[in-house]
C-alpha cells in the first residue's frame, strides 16, 4: 500500500481520524491505525496531519517541461454564434486567478462565422482569443473539437484551462483532458491559486455530501476544470480593452468525425431553464398534486422566475424531468431559491444549498429544508403562497 | 423474529417488498379512490415471475408452494391489500385446478396462469349463499358432452378481470352439498357475462363483480374431479387459502403498524415525540407481540401444508385465518388511534388500513364459521382419543 | 450485438444522514447500491440486447464487494460480469479510472455498444465515460435520453441539451452516457435473481491486464486530494411562525431590497 503511518511522529492526536471520509483511520494505543480495507487513498488525511506522520507515495509522472505553460485559458463555448454566459463567468474568475499569477487569459473560441465574437471576449478580459473559424466546427462535435483543443494546447501550452460544466463543456474536456494526460476537477465551487507553489487550487463538493475537497494536480499542466453556472460571477463588459486576435488554422484531418450531427431540436417550453434562473420557485410532495404547480407559476411569473421540482414530485408524475432539482436531477445556485411544501431530503438539498437566499415554506417546523433557509414560513403553502403572489406583485409593481 | 427462510424465500420476500415499495405503495390511495384495477402491477409481478411461486416447475411455475405465497401476499398486501388481491385471489381460483385438476386441464391453465398472462377467479358466493353454501342456486345441467351453466355469482374478487373462473355450480340439488360440482368456465364462454360492480368499504384496489351464466355451455372436460365432489374441492381449497387472508391480514396489520411506529416518533405534543409517552409505547409494544404471534402461526400452518401433513389442516388454517384477521382489525384500530385527528383523515394511509382489514374477518369463511370449524375439529379430535 | 455496460458501486446517498452536531456524514449503516445513472444504462443495454440480439456484460471496477453489485446486474437480465479489483487500483482518479477501465473492456474483446450512467452519484464529474472512448479511441455520445436505432453499422441516437435535443449518428464501435429519461428500469425477476446467485462473475486483477503500471491508481492520477474540510454551516435562519398575513409581509419587506 502507498499510505502509512510513521509511528515515531504520531502523537496520537486523531485529528486524522475525524477527517476520514471513509471511516478507515482508528486510534490504536494512542496511534493512528488504517483499515487498508477501507481505506482508497484519498490523501485527505495527509493534510490534516500537523506532525507530517502519514506517508502517502505520490511518485506521480510529470508533464514534461513543466515550467513552460503558462497563462490562463477559457473555453469560449457558442451555440448558434452566442457566447454562452457560462464564459464570461469563467473570464471573471480567470482575470482574477491571472493578477495572483501574473499571467494572462486567453480564449479559445471555435464555430463557423464567429469571428466578429472575439470581440465581446475581450471586453469581457480575454487578452488573447485564439479563434478556429471553419464550418467543421459550426456546431459542437467531440472528436473535431477536442482534436483541434489539444492542438492549441500543445502549441500554446497554457498553465490553467478552464470550461463550462455544460453539455458540451463536459464531454469535450473530459475527452481533452485523456489526450493531454493531465488532471481534470469536475464542478468547481471555488478556484483559487496557492501562494508559495502558484499551484491552481480545486475546491469542489466531494464524497457525496456537503465535504468540500481542495484538488491540486500538482505534476500536470494544463490543471483543468470546469465550473457550473452561476457559480462566479460575469466579468464586467470594457468595450475599451484591448486584445489580440490570433486566428489558427487547423489541418483538415484533425476535422474528420465519427459521429454526425442530424437534427437539432428545441423544446420551447414557456418557463425559463432552471439551471439558468435568478430565481426559482420549487414545489414538492406538500403541493398535493400537479394542478397546484399553477400556484408556483405565478409567483414564478411576478418574480421572473422558473418553477423547479423535488424528487417527490417529478416521481408522482406532476412535473417533468427537467424541473427536478437535486442529486439526480439539476444543481442550482439562483439567487433566491423559494422551497413550497419540499421536506428537504438531503438529495434535494445537496441539489440547491448553495443559493444565495434560501425562502422555506413548509407546515413541519421540524422539517431538514429550515436547516438550510435564510427565511422560513411555517404555514400551508395553499394560504402563504398566493399571499406571497399577491404581496410581490404590489411591492414590485409587476 | 427469524423464521429461519430458505435464500429462496428471502430472495422472494426481498422482491415482493420491491415491488410494494416502488409500484404499489405509491399508487394505493390513488387506487382506493378511483377503484381501478391494478393492471401496471399486475404486469410486473407477472414479469417478476411472482404469479408462478406457488406452481409447479414443469407447469411454468417456480416450484415453490404455500408458504411462498403467503410471503407474496403479505409484502403486497403492506402496501395495498386490494391490490394485493390480483395475486392472491388468482391464487384462490387456481387452487382447485392444482389440488384436483386432471393433467390436461394443469396443462392447458397452469402455465398462463403461472406466467401472469391470465388472473383467475374462484366463484362460490351468491346472493343467498354466502357461510351456507348449500343454499346455492346457481345449477349446471348435463347436455350430451356439455353441462349447461345458469344461475348468478356475487362478490368474487378479481370478476370480469380473470380470464378462467372456478365455478361451484348444483349439478344434483336434490343432494344438497353432496351435489354440487366444479367447472373451469373461461371470460368469452357464451352465456356468461358480468353484473354489476360492487362499491365497497375497503380493498377497492381490486375488483368484485357477480358473474351471471344464462344458458352458458361448458364443455365437460372443463369439470375438475368428479361429479358431485364440488363442496369437498371448495372446502379443501379453502383450508389451502385461509393462510393466504392471513398473510393478507398480517401484511396490513405490518403496514398500518409502521406507518404508526414512523408517525409516533415525528409526532410532537408536549414539546416530546409522542413516541416517548408509555400510552403509545404500550400499544406499539402490542401491536408488534400480535403481528408476530399472527405471522408465526401463518407461516406454521402454511409449512405444515407444504409438508404434507393434512391431519389437522382445517383447524389450524382456521385459527390462522381467524387470529391474523382478528390482530389486522385491532392493529388498524390502534394504528388510526395513534394518529388521532389525522389518523381519521384520508390524507393520511392508517384509516385505509382499517377499512382493508375488516374484510379478512368477513371473507373466505367469517370468523364466526371459522370458530365453528375449530371447535367441530377439537370434538372430533378429542372424541376420538 | 455485444454490449458493454460499465457501473459502479457508491454509498446510497438516500440513507446519509448529516450529523446535526459535526455537520458531517453519517456514514455508518450506510449500504453499497449501484449508482442510480448506472441502473439506465443497465437496463438500456438488456433492451438493445432483447431488441437485436446478441450478449451484454457488465464491468465495474472496484472493491471486491462490488462483486453484489454485477450480481444484481445479472439479475436484471446481464449476461456476463467482470469485476476489475486490485489494491493497485486504490487512489485512482477519473483518468486512472478510465484508463483501467479501458484496458479491461479491450480484453473483453469484441464490443459495438459500451453504456455508461451520465456521471456517478458520489463523485458527479461524468469523466469516466468520455474517459473510457478517449483511451479506446471510439466515438461517444454523451447524455443519451433514446436510442432510435442501430443498424448498418452505425446507432442514430438522441443527446440531450440544455435547451432540448440534438440526433445525432455515430458509427459503431462507441460510447454512450446515458440519462434518467432514457428508460425505467425493471425490478430483477425471481428467476434473474436465482441466476444472478449462481453467476460466475469473472475477475481481474492489474497482472490479468495489459497495464503500464504508472499509470495506474496514485501513480496514475495527477489530480490529488490536498485538504478537505466542512463548509461553515449556514447561519441559523429567520423561520416565522403565526399568521399567513403577518408572516409573509416580514418576508416581503426582507426580500424586496434584494430582487428590484
Amino acid at each position: 500500500m502507498g499510505i502509512q503511518i510513521i509511528k515515531e511522529q504520531c502523537t496520537g492526536c486523531s485529528l486524522c481520524v475525524k477527517v476520514c471520509p471513509f471511516c478507515a483511520l482508528t486510534m490504536t494505543n494512542k496511534k493512528a491505525v488504517i483499515d487498508y480495507d477501507k481505506c482508497t487513498l484519498c490523501g485527505a488525511c495527509v493534510d490534516s496531519c500537523k506532525f507530517n506522520a502519514i506517508d502517502l507515495k505520490r511518485d506521480s509522472s510529470k508533464t514534461p517541461n513543466i515550467e513552460e505553460y503558462k497563462g490562463i485559458w477559457v473555453f469560449a463555448e457558442q451555440k448558434k454564434g452566442v457566447i454562452q454566459s457560462v464564459v464570461y463567468e469563467l473570464l471573471g474568475k480567470a482575470r482574477d486567478l491571472s493578477e495572483k499569477l501574473g499571467s494572462d487569459v486567453s480564449c479559445v473560441l471555435l464555430g463557423h462565422n464567429i469571428k466578429d465574437k472575439a470581440q465581446e471576449l475581450i471586453s469581457r478580459g480575454a487578452d488573447n482569443v485564439y479563434i478556429v473559424d471553419t464550418v467543421e466546427l459550426e456546431h459542437y462535435l467531440d472528436e473535431p473539437y477536442t482534436k483541434t483543443i489539444v492542438n492549441l494546447v500543445r502549441k500554446y501550452r497554457p498553465e490553467i484551462f478552464l470550461c463550462g460544466a455544460t453539455f458540451i463543456g463536459r464531454s469535450l474536456i473530459s475527452r481533452v483532458a485523456v489526450k493531454l494526460h493531465t488532471g481534470l476537477t469536475a464542478d468547481c465551487t471555488g478556484l483559487d491559486i496557492d501562494e508559495k507553489e502558484k499551484f491552481l487550487m480545486q475546491t469542489r463538493p466531494a464524497f457525496g455530501g456537503n465535504i468540500m475537497a481542495t484538488i491540486l494536480s500538482k505534476n500536470h499542466r494544463p490543471q483543468m476544470a470546469t465550473v457550473r453556472h452561476k457559480v462566479f460571477k460575469e466579468a464586467a463588459v470594457d468595450k475599451t480593452r484591448k486584445g489580440k486576435i490570433i486566428e489558427e488554422a487547423i489541418p483538415k484531418t484533425f476535422l474528420t468525425s465519427r459521429t454526425k450531427l442530424l437534427d437539432i431540436v428545441e423544446e420551447i417550453t414557456s418557463t425559463i431553464n432552471i439551471a439558468e434562473a435568478d430565481i426559482i420557485v420549487s414545489g414538492g410532495r406538500g403541493l398535493k398534486g400537479p394542478e397546484n404547480f399553477a400556484m408556483l407559476e405565478e409567483l414564478a411569473q411576478v418574480l421572473g422566475g422558473a418553477v423547479g421540482s423535488s424528487r417527490a414530485a417529478v416521481d408522482a408524475g406532476w412535473m417533468p424531468y427537467s424541473h427536478q432539482v437535486g442529486q439526480t436531477g439539476k444543481t442550482v445556485c439562483p439567487k433566491l431559491y423559494i422551497a413550497c411544501g419540499i421536506s428537504g431530503q438531503i438529495q434535494h438539498l445537496v441539489g440547491m444549498q448553495s443559493s444565495n437566499i434560501i425562502l422555506a415554506i413548509n407546515q413541519d417546523p421540524h422539517a431538514p429544508i429550515f436547516t438550510v433557509a435564510n427565511y422560513g414560513i411555517v404555514g400551508d403553502v395553499f394560504q402563504v403562497v398566493p399571499l406571497l403572489t399577491k404581496k410581490f406583485k404590489a411591492t414590485l409593481n409587476r | 423474529m427469524d423464521y429461519l427462510l430458505t435464500e429462496e424465500q428471502v430472495m422472494l420476500r426481498d422482491l415482493c417488498r420491491q415491488i410494494t415499495d416502488e409500484k404499489i405503495t405509491p399508487i394505493a390511495a390513488q387506487l382506493d379512490k378511483s377503484e381501478e384495477f391494478p393492471w401496471e402491477v399486475v404486469k410486473v409481478m407477472a414479469e417478476s415471475d411472482i404469479f408462478g411461486v406457488y406452481i409447479e416447475e414443469k407447469y411454468g411455475g417456480m416450484g415453490g408452494g404455500l408458504l411462498e405465497l403467503c410471503i407474496a401476499t403479505e409484502e403486497f398486501s403492506r402496501g395495498c391489500a386490494g391490490i394485493a388481491l390480483a395475486f392472491s385471489a388468482t391464487a384462490l381460483g387456481t387452487d382447485p385446478i392444482l389440488l384436483f385438476g386432471s393433467e390436461e386441464q394443469k396443462e392447458k391453465y397452469l402455465p398462463s396462469i403461472a406466467a401472469g398472462k391470465r388472473l383467475a377467479a374462484f366463484a362460490i358466493t351468491e346472493p343467498a349463499a354466502g357461510s351456507d353454501a348449500s343454499a346455492m342456486q346457481t345449477t349446471a345441467k348435463k347436455d350430451g358432452d356439455h353441462y349447461i351453466l345458469n344461475g348468478t355469482k356475487h362478490f368474487i374478487t378479481n370478476g370480469g378481470e380473470a380470464e378462467i373462473y372456478t365455478v361451484v355450480a348444483m349439478t344434483n340439488k336434490d343432494r344438497g352439498a353432496r351435489g354440487a360440482s366444479i367447472f373451469i368456465v373461461e371470460k368469452g364462454t357464451p352465456g356468461f357475462t358480468f353484473g354489476k360492480k360492487e362499491d365497497k368499504l375497503g380493498i377497492r384496489g381490486s375488483a368484485t363483480r357477480e358473474l351471471i351464466f344464462t344458458d352458458c355451455r361448458v364443455p365437460k372436460e372443463n369439470m375438475i374431479g368428479k361429479e358431485g365432489q364440488g363442496f369437498l374441492i371448495a372446502m379443501k381449497t379453502f383450508d389451502m387459502s385461509r393462510p393466504g387472508i392471513g398473510a393478507q391480514a398480517v401484511g396490513i396489520a405490518q403496514g398500518a403498524f409502521e406507518a404508526s411506529v414512523k408517525y409516533a416518533k415525528e409526532r410532537k405534543q408536549f414539546g416530546k415525540s409522542i413516541s416517548s409517552f408509555q400510552g403509545i409505547q404500550f400499544m406499539l409494544a402490542d401491536m408488534a407481540t400480535q403481528i408476530e404471534a399472527a405471522r408465526a402461526l401463518i407461516y406454521a400452518s402454511a409449512r405444515q401444508i407444504d409438508a404434507g401433513s393434512t391431519k389437522t389442516v382445517s383447524k389450524d388454517s382456521s385459527m390462522a385465518k381467524l387470529f391474523a384477521s382478528d390482530v389486522a382489525m385491532k392493529v388498524t384500530t390502534d394504528a388510526v388511534q395513534i394518529f388521532g385527528g389525522y389518523g381519521y383523515m384520508k390524507e393520511y394511509p392508517v384509516e385505509k388500513y382499517m377499512r382493508d382489514a375488516k374484510i379478512t374477518q368477513i371473507y373466505e369463511g367469517t370468523n364466526q364459521i371459522q370458530r365453528n370449524i375449530i371447535a367441530l375439529n377439537l370434538i372430533k379430535e378429542t372424541s376420538k382419543s | 450485438m455485444n454490449i458493454i455496460v460499465c457501473i459502479k458501486q457508491v454509498p446510497d446517498t438516500t440513507q446519509v444522514r448529516i450529523d446535526p452536531v459535526t455537520n458531517t456524514l453519517i456514514r455508518e449503516g450506510v449500504q453499497s447500491i449501484i449508482n442510480p445513472f448506472d441502473m439506465y444504462a443497465i437496463e438500456e443495454g438488456v433492451r438493445l440486447k432483447e431488441k437485436y440480439g446478441g450478449k451484454t456484460t457488465v464491468i465495474s471496477m472496484g472493491p471486491p464487494q462490488a462483486d453484489a453489485a454485477l450480481r444484481e446486474a445479472i439479475s436484471m437480465g446481464c449476461d456476463e460480469a467482470c469485476l476489475v479489483s486490485d489494491r493497485a487500483f486504490a487512489g485512482s482518479d477519473t483518468l486512472a479510472t478510465g484508463y483501467t477501465l479501458a484496458m479491461a473492456i479491450r480484453k473483453l474483446k469484441d464490443y459495438d455498444i459500451i453504456l455508461c450512467g451520465k456521471q456517478a452519484s458520489d463523485g458527479d464529474t461524468a469523466q469516466v465515460g468520455p474517459g473510457i472512448a478517449t483511451q479506446l479511441d471510439i466515438p461517444q455520445v454523451t447524455y443519451v435520453k433514446k436510442i432510435e436505432d442501430v443498424k448498418d453499422n452505425h446507432a442514430t441516437v438522441e443527446r440531450m441539451t440544455e435547451e432540448g435535443f440534438e440526433i445525432v449518428r455515430t458509427s459503431l464501435p462507441c460510447l454512450l452516457t446515458v440519462v434518467k429519461e432514457i428508460n425505467e428500469p425493471r425490478i430483477p425477476s425471481l428467476k434473474g435473481r436465482m441466476k444472478a446467485k449462481k453467476a460466475e462473475i469473472l475477475s481481474w486483477k492489474a497482472i490479468d491486464l495489459d497495464l503500464e503500471e504508472e499509470k495506474l491508481g496514485l501513480k496514475g492520477s495527477p489530480t490529488w486530494v490536498s485538504k478537505i474540510f466542512t463548509p461553515p454551516p449556514r447561519p441559523k435562519g429567520h423561520i416565522l411562525e403565526g399568521d399567513p398575513e403577518e408572516t409573509t409581509t416580514k418576508i416581503i419587506e426582507a426580500l424586496k431590497d434584494r430582487l428590484i
